[in-house]
């Protein structure tokens, strides 16, 4: 049996540990805000890209000129797994739903006999995938040191994408990454960026404004469909980002909870002890007086 | 005179959104200015100053590329980066210039044509923010 004093030690380690997890909360909080923030800031930017793509590309798709970041190269042997994680931990089953998502995808297509490649951003979801695709893993890009996300982060990852598939590494390209959906609801989510889909337009929109090109429309589309894609990116890592803030803060949330219940329980057993050990010091006093 | 709602957005930020009397758009084949009612145009923006004018006032943004859609809800700028003049850094402006030069010679090709033009782009807006400051 443990003495009073190692009991003591352990309670107020114990509760230590509990003020160190709620101030993590409190911090993730305070960052989910500034996450979120950003988040909200970018789209705007996000939604009229859609819009003008999806105006633009809807005629392009099908005309034979159409470029393959849009019409793809025909094939789907060669798949490339775009996995966005966090770079730290603490935050629950953040990291491991997104990677378990990849993973299943990956082996569901190695299954059919395709060939798959993975491409990390991000430093915890490379530690997991490391273990089962190490060779499959052709580049990872960790953003610890970038304090504040901006979008030239986004663009270096999409021209990296593009650079590998313009020298034919992989034929479809898939980014995962978990989707913000409230603080206790963050859903990873898969999402096809190479050749990408465009959603056809609604058919209650009425007859869509017939527009001039400056240059030619082929011409403006190629420029823009890489930028999309970095827009996606950047759109995915903001999301992260929030996801990532809002699972640290109910995980923390959750530990400081248990902690206080196992700080409770622990008092409760310390009390216990030390009222026993008095009154066994007692009924010593009483018999041995009685003995005289 | 007629308005138009003009939204100016940037992958980071809302950079300008508000009813305007007229936009000077930095296009790719050649400035052009929007007024209320201009014809649907879909036009890609090279690196410039983009002039907003609303209620006589006349407010300098420097757009370093990106799309301009005209459209009956208005028109919208898509800016890869969006910076008002005044918050603009000369300094560290001028040190991506001479980045972009040290770079010129890695390239080749079509790469290279593109790269020079660019820095064409870039110069004239340095340019144009020299001599309006001399003012």
């Amino acid at each position: 049996m443990a003495s009073l004093k190692d009991m003591r030690v352990r309670i107020a380690s114990t509760k230590a540990t509990q003020k160190i997890t709620k101030a993590m909360q409190m911090v993730a909080a305070s960052k989910l805000r500034r996450a979120q923030n950003a988040a909200e800031a970018a789209r705007p930017y996000a939604e009229k890209m859609d819009a003008v793509i999806s105006n633009i590309a809807s005629a392009a798709a099908s005309s034979p000129g159409a470029p393959v970041l849009l019409a793809g190269t025909g094939n789907d042997q060669v798949h490339l797994l775009l996995v966005c994680t966090g770079e730290r931990g603490l935050s629950g089953a953040f990291n491991s739903s997104i990677v378990r998502l990849a993973r299943e995808r990956a082996l569901a297509l190695m299954n059919q006999g395709k060939q798959v490649k993975f491409f990390c951003v991000g430093r915890k979801g490379y530690d997991q995938l490391r273990r089962t695709f190490e060779k499959q893993i052709i580049e990872h890009i960790e953003l610890r040191s970038v304090r504040q996300l901006a979008f030239v982060n986004a663009e270096d990852i999409a021209k990296k994408v593009i650079a590998r598939f313009e020298a034919g590494e992989f034929d479809i390209c898939t980014l995962f990454y978990s989707r913000f959906k409230s603080v206790i609801a963050q859903i990873p989510t898969a999402q096809q960026i190479i050749p990408l889909v465009v959603e056809a337009p609604a058919a209650n929109a009425g007859p869509a404004t017939s527009y001039e090109y400056e240059p030619e429309e082929d011409e403006i589309l190629t420029g823009l469909l890489p930028r999309n894609l970095a827009v996606q990116i950047f759109r995915a890592l903001l999301e992260n980002n929030a996801s990532f803030y809002g699972a640290q803060m109910s995980a923390m949330d959750n530990a400081t909870r248990n902690a206080g219940e196992m700080i409770r329980k622990q008092t409760l057993i310390y009390n216990r002890t030390r009222q026993a050990m008095i009154t066994k010091e007692l009924i010593e006093i009483i018999s041995g007086a009685e003995a005289i | 005179m007629a308005t138009f709602h003009f939204d100016l957005v940037s992958p980071e930020k809302l950079a300008f959104s508000g009813e305007v009397d007229q936009v000077d758009v930095p296009g790719l084949e050649g400035d052009f200015g929007v007024l209320a009612g201009h014809a649907p145009v879909v036009a890609a923006v090279r690196p410039g100053i983009l002039t907003v004018t609303s209620g006589g006032t006349h407010q300098k943004i420097i757009v370093l590329g990106g799309l301009a859609e005209m459209s009956d809800q208005g028109l919208t700028v898509l800016a890869d980066v969006a910076t008002s003049i005044e918050e603009l850094d000369r300094a560290r402006f001028a040190d991506k210039i001479s980045e972009m030069e040290a770079k010129l010679s890695e390239k080749e090709g079509s790469a290279l044509d593109h790269a020079i033009e660019r820095l064409d782009h870039y110069k004239s807006i340095q340019n144009q923010l020299n001599t309006t400051a001399l003012h």
